[in-house]
């Protein structure tokens, strides 16, 4: 049974682990969810050491080489504040598979902790900032397409249309198969790559079927997926981070 | 040697001279290939769409009313609790059922399996065969074994009829002929049995009935599978919709019940949760039609019944699974099929692509551990690792994690207590990702590097097969947004 999550108050300040994806390829995305958190009245701390959280690693088998890269993030957040994560699967590998990947280890206590206080960003913007958001943007009909890990991994299927729902003009339009994944899977999509093909191709179908004008996700891997298939494609729907769709319509 | 370690069918026989097609094998080594053929086949592709919708939809309905986690925990405590006591529970089992007159046999491969099936038959100069469903036979091969001693095995499940008629394999473990349309289904037993061919479900069910009904009357022998076998009793517990399992089990004068160790439960009482949640997991019934309670041969006093109860009890791999903490969790499954009902790689390929006898999430975690990760090297990898799997499981197999864990045994990272641990270890890819390791572990190093792609992006490829046969090549941004947030940091030096 999942566990209730006990949410904290709204802290002073809050750890932005910004992930390897946004860092190279959706930095916006980043530096969106960093206004996000600081119109909050948050102040936002980014650990200037940080890597990747080693998910490319655990999910492919190599344990070893997932936990020492994990072992470098472990020390970038000392102080008691939560850490965001603006992807749900990191977050998702930060909280779930942390304490199992230093189980039995010397840092597993850490590992335990710096998992206890991640949470993913739309997640900690409703939960523990109980944000109320103004929308200054045109009427827009948007789909959301949460991430397999947000939905399944950390519990986190509402958060994001929740959001969304904050956004007076903005109509939340629902694909068919919404819970159904998009292809992406990390390495799967290149080890498997006419199945990934087959599932981002459905995917993007199904938004567009719905007739959404526009659709965002919480994770960039799935971002990257299903609007590099759009762009390939030469479709127009294309999506972007929720992070940057929320600020862009509320700043 | 072990069957199992055997391509998935035996060779082709022959189909003299008429136009039957090619009969077609899968075997779990040609995965990619036989996704690709899936893939482009829009039957294929059609056919396992709209029946695994249907099929998710009636356990999402089925479960509407209950309090679906607390059952599932409920599910999974009985298993769990079933197998931390197995070795004890299937001595009692033994016990139990040889109390009432079930007589045990132990096999510890599907070749010593389908020897003692063998010989229990010629005993009895049993030469026909009448089957029930029973994944496990198809697991060790059975009706090819008995086949070459001469004696004919015919399946009675209709879904098995029909794919064996087709010479095929089942491509889902609750529906074996999930593949097929109504169409497809009708040209088959129009070229098999010479029935007129039509889209009537019903007429081609009644026709099946039909000449199945003559085979159970003329059978020396009825096999059938088990659901769960419970050890206080000795009882074993049949589910089915069609009648062809208690037919099977009651009209011959011979029943054979064939299950793997893993089946026994300890109580009575614990095959009410087990049984609520397969039924609707795997078909979205409240119950089925049938449900067969064996404790026995016909009595003394009794007028009908065989006369005689074999129950094999097969290890074929089991055991060593059972060794390993985390592995232990494969040995829950019920069988229920919803994994694969809920597998968006499942609903695309189907269950042939596999080449294994368990299809689906199940098969990926279950099939390395039969055949070796050799033979199953491409199966844990074929996963996003979505969860839906693990979500639909009745009794909360962690079917990602176990994917995980057989990746890493893949790559040699593992216990080793898989066969074949370490056989996709290859030098190339562990230099990729020690070198990801050392970047991702020297932040200046990474800060610099990422900063290149990002001030040198204009040159970042275009072409990245195979990402980009499906996908624009992503591109690095101008600036990273460590760079972004180190150039703030310089404007408003409080952030």
């Amino acid at each position: 049974m999942t566990a209730v999550k006990l949410y904290p108050a709204k802290p002073e300040k809050v750890y932005l682990f910004g992930t390897c994806l946004i860092d190279v390829f959706f930095p916006d995305a980043g530096m969106d969810a960093l206004h996000l958190l600081e119109r909050e009245g948050i102040e936002v701390l980014f650990p200037e050491n940080q890597t990747c959280c080693g998910q490319p690693a655990y999910t492919s088998g190599y344990h070893d080489e997932a936990r020492t890269v994990a072992g470098a993030q472990l020390d970038l957040f000392p102080g008691p504040w939560p850490i965001v994560v603006p992807s749900g699967s990191c977050g998702g590998m930060m909280r779930t598979h942390y304490p199992q990947l230093f189980a039995g280890c010397n840092r597993e206590a850490q590992a335990r902790d710096v998992a206890s206080r991640v949470f993913e960003l739309t997640e900690f913007l409703i939960h523990v900032c109980h944000v109320r958001l103004a929308d200054k943007g045109e009427p827009q009909r948007v789909a959301m397409h949460t991430s397999c890990s947000a939905r399944r991994e950390m519990g986190l299927a509402e958060t994001g249309p929740k959001l969304l729902g904050q956004l007076a003009n903005v109509t939340l339009v629902e694909q068919a198969r919404a819970a159904e994944c998009c292809g992406f899977g990390g390495t799967f999509a290149v080890r498997h790559p006419e199945i990934s093909g087959a599932m981002v191709a459905d995917k993007a179908q199904a938004l567009e079927a719905a007739e959404a004008e526009h659709f965002v996700t919480s994770d960039c891997g799935c971002l990257m997926n299903i609007d590099g298939y759009q762009q390939h494609e030469h479709r127009q729907l294309r999506g972007e981070h929720i992070a940057s769709y929320l600020w862009r319509r509320t700043a | 040697m072990n069957q199992l370690t055997q391509p998935q069918r035996p060779a082709d026989s022959a189909q003299g001279g008429s136009a039957a097609p090619a009969v077609q094998t899968f075997d779990p080594r040609h995965f990619h290939a036989q996704a690709h053929d899936a893939l482009t086949n829009p039957q294929i592709r059609n056919n396992f769409r709209t029946a695994m919708d249907g099929l998710m939809t009636k356990r999402r309905d089925a479960f509407a009313e209950w309090d679906l986690e607390t059952l599932r925990q409920l599910g999974a405590n009985v298993r769990l609790r079933a197998l931390a006591k197995l070795p004890d529970l299937l001595e009692r089992l033994e016990r139990n059922c040889q109390a009432n007159g079930i007589q045990v046999h132990w096999a510890e491969d599907g070749e010593q399996a389908c020897r003692i099936i063998r010989e229990l038959c010629e005993a009895r100069g049993a030469k026909r065969m009448i089957k029930g469903k029973s994944m496990v036979s198809e697991e060790m091969h059975l009706n090819a074994h008995l086949e070459e001693a001469g004696i004919e095995a015919l399946e009675s499940d209709l879904g098995e009829y029909l794919v064996q008629m087709a010479q095929e394999t089942p491509s889902h473990i609750i529906m074996p002929a999930i593949h097929k349309n109504t169409g497809e289904i009708a040209e088959l037993m129009h070229d098999k049995t010479g029935i007129e061919r039509t889209l009537d479900a019903d007429a081609l069910t009644a026709a099946a009935r039909a000449q199945l009904r003559e085979r159970f009357m003329a059978a020396d022998v009825g096999l059938s599978g088990v659901n769960f076998a419970v050890a206080e009793t000795g009882t074993l517990c049949l589910v089915e919709n069609e009648g062809n399992g208690r037919l099977t089990t009651t009209v011959p004068p011979m029943h054979i019940a064939v299950t793997g160790i893993e089946k026994v439960v300890e109580h009575l009482q614990d095959v009410a949760p087990l049984y609520a949640l397969l039924t609707r997991s795997a078909t979205g019934q409240p119950v089925t039609t049938y449900f067969n309670m064996i404790s026995g041969p016909r009595k003394p006093d009794e007028h009908d019944g065989p006369r005689e109860v074999h129950l094999v009890l097969v290890d074929n791999g089991r055991s060593r699974i059972y060794q390993d903490d985390e592995l232990l969790d494969t040995l829950r499954c019920i069988r229920c099929g919803a994994c694969m009902n809920h597998c968006p790689v499942y609903t695309r390929v189907g269950g042939h692509t596999y080449g294994t006898t368990y299809p689906g999430p199940i098969g990926k975690i279950l099939m390395p551990h039969l055949l070796g990760l050799d033979a199953t090297r491409d199966l844990p990898s074929a996963s996003s690792l979505c969860g839906a799997c693990g979500e639909a499981c009745p009794v909360k197999i962690p079917i990602p994690d176990l994917l995980v864990r057989l990746r890493k045994e893949a790559v040699g990272e593992g216990r080793g207590n898989v066969p074949g641990a370490g056989v996709k270890r290859d030098a190339k890819e562990v230099a990729a990702w020690k070198g990801w390791q050392w970047l991702a572990t020297h932040p200046a190093a990474w800060r610099a590097g990422t900063g290149i792609a990002g001030r040198f992006k204009a040159l970042s490829p275009d072409r990245l097969p195979p990402w980009t046969d499906y996908r624009a090549a992503p591109k690095p941004a101008g600036r990273t947004l460590h760079a972004m947030i180190k150039a703030r940091r310089k404007q408003e030096p409080s952030v």
